[in-house]
C-alpha cells in the first residue's frame, strides 16, 4: 500500500506561556518566557526556585464537574488541550469514524498530583485510606482514556512513557498509524504536571536544574528548568482533510527513533544522530532541505554540546545554513509534554515563516557554534524542519515536518 | 444512629454530587440518584472516614441503596 500523506489540522496547548495555541505562539515569537518563581507552598524547601508552571488553571466550564472529579491535573490539562485541538480542526467524531480514530498521549510520570496527595494523607496526616479514585486518577493512561471518553473515540487509545521524548513518540506513533492505514485520524501529544514536593526533591537531588533560568547553548548555562502543561495535535490523512475542507496547518512527513543502549542519563551522540537521519529517511528528505531544528536543547552542559555536535555531524556544511533553537527557554522543560509544545512550535514556524528564538542567551559557547536564533525570533521561509527529543533512558525520537503545500 | 448516618449521607450527596436533599430517601437506590459504582465507592469511603469504621469489600460491593449503606455503616459501628 502506498504511504498516505498525513497533515496537522488542529493544535491545542495549555502552558506557562499560553492557555491556547494563539497565546502560546504570540509569546514564542515575542520571546516572552514563562520561567519565573513557581507558585508552590513548599518552594522554600527546594534549592531551585524557578519553573514554568501554570499559575491559573480551572477546567470548570470546559469539563463537566462529575468528569473533573475523575481526573488528575495532568489529565485535565490534556483534555482541555485536546478539546482546543479538535475545535480548531473542526472535526466531529461519530459512529462513522470513532473506530478509525486514535488517541495517543505521552507522559513521563502520569498522575503524580494524586499520588502526592496519597502520600500526604498516609504519611503526614496518618490517615488509614486514600481517595477511592486514586488508581484511575494516577494511571499514566488517564489522559488518553479520558480524551477517548470525552470525544467518543473508540480506536487505538494508549499512553506512551519515554520520559522527555514521550510526546514525540506519541505523535510519531499516531503519524505511522495513519500513514499505514490503521486509522484515518488521531489526537496525539502529551501532558505533564511535575510540580509536587517529592518530584521536585527528586529533581533537586539529580542536580541538573538551573538555579536561575534555562539558557540553552549559552556558555554560562546551568541546567534545565521544569515546565508544566499539555499540547495536543489533530493528525489526519490529507484526503480526509481535503474532503472536510479543513484548514491544513502543516504536514508531518517523517519519524525516527533510536535507543542509545549506553547510559541511563548521559546522552550518546550516535543515538541522536541516527534518530535525525532516520526521521529524514522516513520522510524522503535530503539533509540540505532542512531549514530549522527545534532542538531538545535542555540547557544542560552535556546535552547542548552533544546536540550541536550531532547536528554538525549529520548535516556537515549545511549546519552553517540551518537554524536551531530551544523553545524550552520559553515554556520550560515539561518532560513528557515538552515535545508536544515543540512539535506545535515547529509546525507554526513552517506555516508562518518565523523561527522561534532561544531565550535567555548571554554568552557564546564555542562547543555550540551554530545559529541558535538568540533572544529574538526571525523571519525565514523554510520548507522542512525537525523537532528533536532525546530523553533520559537514552531514548531518542525525532519528527520531520513540512510546510503545507499541495 | 441510623438517622445520623442517613443525614450525613444526604448532606454528602447534596454537597458533592449536587443532588437535591429532598429527593434522597432511605429507599432510594444509587442508580435512581444517578450514582455509578465509582460514585458509591467514593460515598462509602467518605462515610467510613466520617464514622471511623471499615466496611469489608465484600459487603461494599453489595451496597446498591441508601438503606443498605446505612445498615452497613450502622453494623460496622456496633
Amino acid at each position: 500500500m502506498q504511504n498516505r500523506r498525513v497533515v496537522v489540522t488542529g493544535t491545542g496547548i495549555v502552558s506557562a506561556i499560553g492557555m491556547n495555541t494563539g497565546e502560546f505562539w504570540n509569546n514564542v515569537i515575542t520571546c516572552n518566557s514563562g520561567i519565573g518563581p513557581y507558585s508552590a507552598s513548599f518552594s522554600d524547601q527546594i534549592r531551585f526556585k524557578n519553573g514554568a508552571d501554570i499559575k491559573h488553571f480551572d477546567a470548570t466550564g470546559i469539563i463537566e464537574k462529575d468528569d473533573l472529579d475523575l481526573m488528575d491535573r495532568f489529565t485535565q490539562l490534556a483534555v482541555v488541550a485536546a478539546k482546543e485541538a479538535v475545535k480548531n480542526a473542526g472535526i466531529i467524531f461519530n459512529d462513522e469514524n470513532a473506530y478509525n480514530t486514535a488517541v495517543i498521549c505521552g507522559t513521563s510520570i502520569g498522575g503524580v498530583q494524586t499520588q502526592e496527595q496519597s502520600y500526604i494523607d498516609l504519611y503526614r496526616e496518618n490517615k488509614t485510606r486514600v481517595h477511592p479514585l486514586s488508581i484511575p486518577k494516577t494511571m499514566p493512561n488517564g489522559a488518553a482514556s479520558n480524551i477517548s471518553m470525552q470525544m467518543g473515540i473508540k480506536g487505538p487509545v494508549y499512553a506512551i512513557s519515554t520520559a522527555c521524548a514521550s510526546s514525540n513518540h506519541a505523535i510519531g506513533n499516531a503519524f505511522w498509524l495513519i500513514r499505514n492505514g490503521v486509522c484515518d485520524q488521531a489526537i496525539c501529544g502529551g501532558s505533564e504536571t511535575p510540580f509536587t514536593y517529592t518530584f521536585l526533591k527528586a529533581w533537586e537531588a539529580i542536580r541538573v536544574v538551573a538555579p536561575d533560568t534555562c539558557r540553552p547553548f549559552s556558555k554560562n548555562r546551568q541546567g534545565m528548568i521544569l515546565g508544566e502543561g499539555s499540547g495536543m495535535l489533530v493528525l489526519e490523512t490529507l484526503d480526509n482533510a481535503k474532503k472536510r475542507g479543513a484548514n491544513i496547518l502543516g504536514e508531518i512527513v517523517g519519524f525516527g527513533m533510536t535507543s542509545d543502549a549506553s547510559h541511563i542519563t548521559k546522552p550518546d551522540q550516535k543515538g541522536a544522530e541516527k534518530a535525525m537521519q532516520m526521521a529524514m529517511q522516513d520522510g524522503s528528505i535530503n539533509p540540505s532541505q532542512i531549514g530549522y531544528i527545534n532542538a531538545h536543547g535542555t540547557g544542560t552542559l552535556v546535552n547542548d554540546t552533544m546536540e550541536v555536535a550531532a547536528v554538525k555531524n549529520v548535516f556537515g556544511n549545511h549546519a552553517n545554513e540551518l537554524s536551531i533553537s530551544s523553545t524550552k527557554s520559553l515554556h520550560g522543560h515539561a518532560l513528557g509534554a515538552t515535545s508536544s509544545f515543540e512539535a506545535i512550535a515547529t509546525v507554526l514556524a513552517l506555516k508562518n515563516g518565523i523561527l522561534p528564538p532561544t531565550a535567555n542567551f548571554q554568552e557564546k559557547d564555542e562547543t555550540c557554534d551554530i545559529d541558535i536564533v538568540p533572544n529574538a525570533s526571525k523571519e525565514k521561509k523554510i520548507q522542512y524542519a525537525l523537532s528533536n527529543a532525546f530523553a533520559f533512558g537514552g531514548l531518542n525520537a525525532v519528527l520531520a515536518f513540512k510546510k503545507w503545500e499541495e | 444512629m441510623s438517622e445520623a448516618v442517613f443525614e450525613k449521607m444526604a448532606t454528602l450527596l447534596s454537597s458533592k454530587k449536587g443532588i437535591n436533599k429532598e429527593l434522597i430517601s432511605i429507599d432510594s437506590s444509587f442508580e435512581e440518584l444517578g450514582l455509578d459504582s465509582l460514585d458509591s465507592i467514593e460515598l462509602i469511603a467518605d462515610l467510613e472516614d466520617e464514622f471511623n469504621v471499615n466496611i469489608p469489600n465484600t459487603e461494599l460491593q453489595g451496597i446498591k441503596t441508601i438503606r443498605q449503606a446505612v445498615d452497613g455503616l450502622s453494623k460496622a459501628m456496633q
